[in-house]
């Protein structure tokens, strides 16, 4: 639930639900963003300009010459979500090339953890990842969490490029670079699959916060042969 | 008829479609975006008779140099802008911002620079042909997220016009004051306490000067360092614009229109709406105050902005 709403500057609220990051409380701020987001959408509820859910917060923005913090502050203490009834979640399978020339940081993460890495690789294709939210840019999924005896800190110095695609570990985390772009995790695979598609524009992120990912390895004729 | 086009002959350090930005996307990582000075981006649309969330194009510091190809057009340039108008026969007329002309086919707008500020706005009377993605023109050239695949325009590029000719020209103009402020106001962070006593009364008290590492994405600054005493990192959360962040190594950054739309390093505090425009037109050099607010001061604060914006837009009518 929400512990506390507190003001982001003076155009936004920020419901805090919690410190740790798990499941549990990811999916009452999962719950609360759905339901605000259909309010918009159903224009139950003015002025609201975007919801960011993240692992344990949730930002509503809203526009100032429409309404305020203390108005949408009331609105949001009147809502009661019943039972945090998890919706079903949508299961995505997500295929990964680990060849070294995807693999950018493989060696240096076996060299860092002391395991070999087929054993990374198998850890981490062993697991269901759930997917807390998406963001930073446009459908980077943040998916968690990892098996603790692989889990590192961010790189030292970010990488400028992330080639589009690569699949990366950090801390609990693991994500899914769906553009080119500056980044610091570490890179164990690189995906031929679609992850963002900005042509569908009604529905263009494949994974969503709520859903369930599990990766699956494949051959390097598989990741150049891959459609779609 | 042949339909009407401005041809770039020059594009200009960073020429954009923008609009208000594009809303309720930042939960699948799509920000704002939107014109960086949403004051005069407005009134460059009230100035050519246009609804105010109609696409202009935004430039910074040198602007585009453009030829009109066949029929003509009523067009404003709001900012604090260096441009001529070249006429027939090369005659060049000085342009002046804040009020509307009549460019025919074969003449030039060269938009020269952006003076004592970043930013200037184009708006062209029924506005431009340009198709709109997640219902905004606005383009993040970073994301690569917008029209023209998101890409800022380019040299030699055609920008269509949705209307093709000049109908009935009437004059419009108003006076603007275009001073720069260089205080700016503030509301404490969510993370204002992870800062050192030091560090707070340094951030309010001492000067942070712009770098050159400033764009849409967002402005970063140099001056005392401000010390972290209890995590350099938080749990990665939504940004919005004005947020300032501190990472590490102590120096702030300010985010814009183009921010991404989370982040993970402490934010010290934000900057009330009513001053967003004004931060982002400082240019590289300037020296930042920031001045602390209360949440009713920076609503009272938004409540003034919004009756000076509807003042000018008042008496464009």
């Amino acid at each position: 639930m929400i512990k506390n709403i507190s003001n982001l500057g003076d155009a936004a609220l920020y419901c805090d639900f919690g410190k740790e990051v798990n499941e549990e409380i990811n999916s009452y701020v999962i719950t609360y963003f759905n339901h605000l987001k259909k309010l918009v959408e159903d224009k139950s509820i003015q002025g609201i300009t975007n919801l960011s859910p993240s692992y344990n917060k949730l930002i509503v923005s809203f526009d100032l010459s429409i309404t305020n913090f203390q108005e949408i502050k009331n609105k949001i203490e009147t809502i009661k979500i019943l039972n945090n009834k998890k919706k079903k979640s949508k299961k995505i399978q997500v295929p990964v090339c680990c060849e070294e020339k995807h693999a950018l940081d493989l060696l240096n993460l076996s060299k860092k953890l002391k395991t070999s890495p087929e054993e990374i690789l198998s850890l981490f294709f062993s697991k269901e990842y759930f997917c807390y939210m998406t963001g930073f840019i446009a459908g980077m999924p943040f998916l968690g969490d990892i098996d603790e005896t692989i889990r590192v800190d961010r790189l030292k110095t970010p990488r400028v490029k992330v080639p589009k695609g690569s699949v990366g570990l950090t801390e609990q985390f693991c994500n899914i670079y769906t553009f080119e772009s500056p980044g610091g995790w570490n890179i164990i695979g690189n995906t031929p699959k679609k992850i963002f598609n900005k042509v569908d524009l009604n529905n263009p992120a494949l994974i969503k916060p709520g859903d369930k990912v599990s990766f699956y390895k494949i051959t390097k004729e598989e990741y150049l042969n891959w459609n779609g | 008829m042949a339909e009407t086009y401005f041809e770039i002959l020059r594009a200009g350090t960073n020429s954009s479609i923008q609009d208000q930005g594009r809303k309720n996307l930042y939960h699948i990582g799509i920000t704002v975006s939107g014109a960086m000075d949403q004051k005069i981006f407005k009134i460059s649309n009230a100035l050519v008779d246009n609804n105010l969330n109609e696409g202009v194009i935004e430039f910074a510091y040198q602007g585009p140099l453009l030829k009109l190809k066949n029929g003509s057009v009523n067009f404003a340039i709001t900012g604090n802008i260096d441009f001529n108008i070249i006429r027939k026969n090369s005659i060049i007329e000085k342009g002046r911002c804040f009020q509307n002309y009549f460019l025919n086919k074969d003449e030039e707008l060269d938009l020269i620079y952006t003076k004592n500020s970043v930013f200037g706005y184009l708006a062209v009377e029924g506005g431009f042909k340009i198709e709109k993605i997640w219902n905004s023109y606005s383009t993040n050239t970073k994301a690569k997220v917008g029209p023209n695949n998101g890409e800022k325009f380019s040299i030699g590029e055609k920008i269509y016009l949705k209307k093709s000719e000049v109908k009935n020209f009437k004059k419009k103009n108003i006076e603007y004051n275009n001073s720069v402020s260089t205080t700016i106001r503030t509301i404490k962070g969510t993370n204002f306490d992870y800062f050192s006593k030091e560090a707070k009364n340094n951030f309010f008290n001492e000067e942070y000067q712009v770098t050159n590492l400033s764009d849409r994405m967002g402005m970063r600054l140099e001056g005392p360092k401000l010390e972290n005493i209890v995590n350099t990192n938080i749990k990665s959360e939504g940004l919005i614009k004005g947020v300032v962040q501190v990472p590490a190594d102590g120096n702030p950054i300010i985010m814009f229109s183009d921010h991404g739309s989370i982040g993970g390093y402490p934010k010290i505090a934000v900057i009330i709406t009513a001053d967003h425009d004004k931060a982002a037109q400082l240019t590289p050099g300037s020296k930042i105050k920031f001045k602390e607010v209360n949440l009713d001061e920076a609503e009272s604060l938004f409540k003034a902005y919004s009756k000076e914006t509807k003042s000018y837009l008042e008496k464009i009518k």
